[in-house]
């Protein structure tokens, strides 16, 4: 048994009456890599908070780090005890360069006035060999792409003497072959014996890394396992409280026309040589690393941007969309990537936020908005979707991320679309949420709607496509039906490796 | 060189390189170093705001009440110069112009800071308060006849040359001035933790916050500077025109926040250095100087300053879009974070 490097008994933290934590105990060894799982609302991020010192834990907590019994305990004990947290959102400034974004912070700590350039990126080097990282110092963060990036905040974390090292949803906004670089970066760091306490979503890689897990359900501790002892339906199982069964999805019929056929599409430094048909009521994946040309594929079938070459047949005519306003008068909607950024007006209303697909025909003979009708077409979409607000008029922002990506299907799916593009639906959101909405999303398909769903979880393709496409450098590679691969299979094709 | 093709103060260099080139060929007159003084001359005024406007920028702020400043703490001083100019000296005069800038731009950082006021609602409606407060006890009068002494300063050259009729011409101390400003701010800029916490501010201000930067201390000192170089604008404006009009300055801030942003500073925050601060200011004024000298009428001024500004600002957006399009592909994700940049 290694040494214990944190321990902590009786954590509790009561928000305004809402119960966050209670009487957790967590342990994490010296160089251990732990990760902590539970749904969201499980109180993850609240143990974190407690454990970096920025959120105070009720009294009664007893704190013991490298053996020492700690009393008081702020933001800054936590770094002095060697403990970093990388944020989810990376907390990096993308107009400064690699290097500045490295060492900046050890002048702020160190109270200097003046910033010494050859030291500071003598300090970014530093900190990159430790774990064998070489990224472009006189770049600009912005300029580098998001894996890149979570190596800068890494390494902003290594500039110092650490011991554990806190990442936070860390491989969220990543792509498959990322996140493997990332995890070895994580196990490499074990092998120098700093720890990591990783929390995430995604079950897959926390069984590829973690010593240890620790299962987090509404403010409990559920238990701590060996990740050998434990498998993935077990944990989903002890997260959620919940059995899960995946069924492939198969096309009931296919003796449809096609609704949507690509051919030949082009469009320069994006994707080339698109030949696809979509059916109705099929789910058709499309899966590929970031960059791939899976979603530049899925704005030019939109209309937000044109292909150069190619064409593109709807329901068995030839049609040009040059703007999303003709996609949506074809019936082609649009789920983006990012939920937040792109699909919803945050401080809007949930009701208003529905509607404004439709808002058109919801209009009386004055030309103003019908209220009735309004009110009848949100009540139906919430009811129709299982949306949980407290209210239609509460801001979409107060809303848990797989209630957003509820009301941003239904935004779309009030216009009544024959294709529904879906990219990246569960980015983000946890396997539980996850879950009902790939369930909304056979719904769909079996009421007749062509749905072509992006995603670069090759199990989210699998478990809920009938065809998977796979793209790569921007062409098409292979298609497969998933009836008759393997998750491996597809895998490989997106890699490259076969 | 790829580098120096993606900078923006490149594009602007070239911009002012053309530009004297089509105006020299149109009239002689204009490359002289008689004119070359001259024009450095008039950018000091402008330049001198423009060293404030770049910090405030770059901090993810605006300051539209830096003129307004201007005029109260110019106007003071004249009254001053006028009641006890003999017991003054040109070092007390910058002195008091400055404290006066420093304590005005400091509350508008309060308000900001505090308030957690857009920048750009608080200085309008500062600007209104110190302008109208002005104009209420002073009935907009001018002011003018300034000692002896205060005239002759403005006349001091580091470097006299004379023309051929005769007259003597050459660097003035007005522009020494401003290249000492611009040195002071070039090294706060880039070698003080202060100057490249202005930069992490404007870059993610949540970052800077968790990073350890003081948030009030930098948001304090940039509006406090911005006040300074108002103040010390001031002082410049009544050493060139020998005269302090209340309505003289406001109203000209457009003018300068366009120099910045023409020197790629971007309202966003985070970006601008001084490069390319002094390149706008410089390009700016040229245009104002090279139109004189090709004789176009004054009224084109505000169009071809308007269009220098869309093309500028357009070419970058245009560049950055080529840019980010053409990542889509080449940058494929790869172990150990070489990425194809």
């Amino acid at each position: 048994m290694a040494e214990l490097f944190l321990r902590m008994q009786n954590v509790s933290k009561h928000y305004a009456g809402v119960t966050a934590l209670n009487k957790v105990d967590f342990e994490l060894e010296n160089d251990e890599i732990h990760c902590l799982v539970g749904e969201n609302g499980s109180g993850k991020s609240t143990l974190i908070k407690i454990i970096s010192g920025t959120v105070d834990a009720d009294p009664g907590m007893i704190l013991e780090i490298n053996g020492e019994i700690i009393q008081s305990y702020k933001a800054i004990d936590a770094i002095d005890c060697c403990i970093r947290v990388i944020y989810q959102d990376l907390s990096l400034f993308p107009n400064l360069t690699v290097a500045e974004n490295i060492a900046l912070g050890e002048f702020v700590s160190d109270h200097r006035r003046f910033v010494n350039w050859k030291e500071l990126t003598e300090i970014a080097k530093r900190a990159m060999a430790r774990i064998d990282i070489d990224l472009p110092l006189e770049t600009a963060v912005s300029e580098i792409s998001i894996a890149d990036q979570q190596l800068v905040a890494i390494c902003r974390a290594l500039t110092r003497e650490i011991k554990l090292i806190i990442m936070d949803e860390p491989t969220a906004s990543l792509t498959r072959r990322e996140i493997e670089s990332l995890l070895s970066v994580v196990l490499d760091m074990k092998k120098k014996g700093i720890a990591t306490l990783f929390v995430s979503h995604k079950l897959n890689e926390v069984f590829q890394i973690a010593d240890r897990i620790s299962v987090l359900r509404d403010g409990n501790m559920v238990g701590v396992f060996p990740s050998n002892e434990i498998n993935e339906e077990k944990l989903t199982h002890l997260m959620t409280g919940k059995k899960v069964e995946y069924q492939n999805f198969t096309l009931p019929s296919n003796d449809h026309e096609p609704v949507l056929e690509a051919q030949m599409l082009n469009r320069e430094s994006e994707f080339e040589d698109i030949n696809f048909r979509l059916y109705p009521g099929e789910i058709l994946g499309i899966t590929g690393l970031l960059g791939s040309g899976r979603t530049e594929l899925a704005l030019s079938l939109f209309g937000i941007t044109q292909p150069d070459t190619g064409q593109i047949i709807f329901e068995g005519r030839p049609v040009k969309i040059k703007s999303v306003q003709e996609a949506l008068k074809l019936g082609i909607a649009y789920v983006p990537e990012d939920r937040l950024v792109q699909g919803l007006v945050n401080e809007q209303p949930v009701g208003d936020n529905i509607i404004v697909t439709i808002i058109e025909s919801l209009v009386n003979r004055f030309k103003l908005i019908d209220r009735n009708k309004k009110k009848s077409n949100i009540a139906r979409w919430i009811k129709e979707l299982n949306i949980k607000v407290p209210s239609v008029d509460s801001p979409v922002q107060t809303l848990s991320g797989g209630n957003q990506q509820r009301i941003v299907l239904a935004k779309w799916i009030s216009t009544d679309p024959k294709i529904l593009i879906l990219d990246g639906p569960t980015i983000g959101i946890d396997v539980a949420a996850k879950l009902s909405i790939h369930e909304i999303i056979r719904d769909l398909a079996r009421k007749g709607i062509a749905i072509l769903l992006i995603s670069d979880e090759i199990p989210e393709v699998y478990n809920n496509c009938n065809r998977v496409l796979v793209m790569r450098k921007g062409c098409i590679v292979k298609e497969f039906d998933t009836s008759q691969v393997t998750v491996d299979q597809i895998q490989e094709y997106v890699n490259g490796t076969y | 060189m790829k580098k120096l093709l993606y900078r923006h103060e490149t594009y602007v260099f070239l911009a002012i390189i053309v530009f004297i080139t089509v105006v020299s060929v149109i009239n002689p007159a204009f490359l002289t170093l008689e004119n070359l003084f001259d024009l450095l001359k008039s950018v000091s005024l402008m330049g001198t705001f423009a060293i404030g406007m770049l910090f405030v920028l770059i901090s993810g702020g605006i300051d539209i009440s830096f003129t307004a400043i201007a005029t109260v703490s110019g106007y003071t001083i004249a009254v001053l110069l006028l009641r006890i100019g003999y017991h003054l000296n040109i070092f007390l005069v910058f002195l008091i112009a400055a404290v006066i800038g420093i304590a005005l731009g400091l509350i508008n950082a309060l308000i900001i800071h505090n308030f957690k006021m857009p920048s750009i609602i608080t200085t309008i409606a500062t600007q209104n308060i110190f302008y109208g407060i002005l104009m209420v006890i002073t009935n907009g009068t001018w002011l003018y006849g300034f000692p002896v002494w205060f005239g002759d300063f403005a006349t001091i050259r580091v470097f006299t040359f004379y023309t051929k009729g005769g007259l003597p011409f050459g660097l003035s101390i007005v522009t020494v001035i401003w290249i000492l400003l611009i040195l002071i701010s070039w090294f706060i800029l880039k070698y003080t933790v202060l100057g490249r916490g202005i930069y992490a501010m404007g870059g993610n201000t949540l970052s800077a916050k968790r990073a350890g930067f003081n948030l009030f201390r930098l948001t304090m000192f940039v509006y406090g500077w911005m006040g300074l170089m108002a103040g010390i604008g001031s002082v410049i404006q009544a050493l060139l025109v020998q005269t302090v009009a209340p309505n003289s300055l406001v109203g000209k801030e457009m003018d300068v926040i366009a120099a910045v942003v023409l020197g790629g500073a971007s309202l966003a925050g985070g970006s601008g250095s001084v490069l390319g601060m002094i390149l706008g200011v410089t390009l700016i004024s040229l245009l104002s100087n090279g139109m004189t000298i090709m004789r176009v009428p004054a009224v084109w001024y505000d169009v071809v300053i308007g269009l220098v500004i869309i093309i500028s600002a357009g070419a970058s957006a245009y560049r950055r879009k080529i840019f980010t399009r053409r990542k889509v592909i080449t940058e494929q994700p790869s172990a150990g974070g070489q990425s194809a940049t």
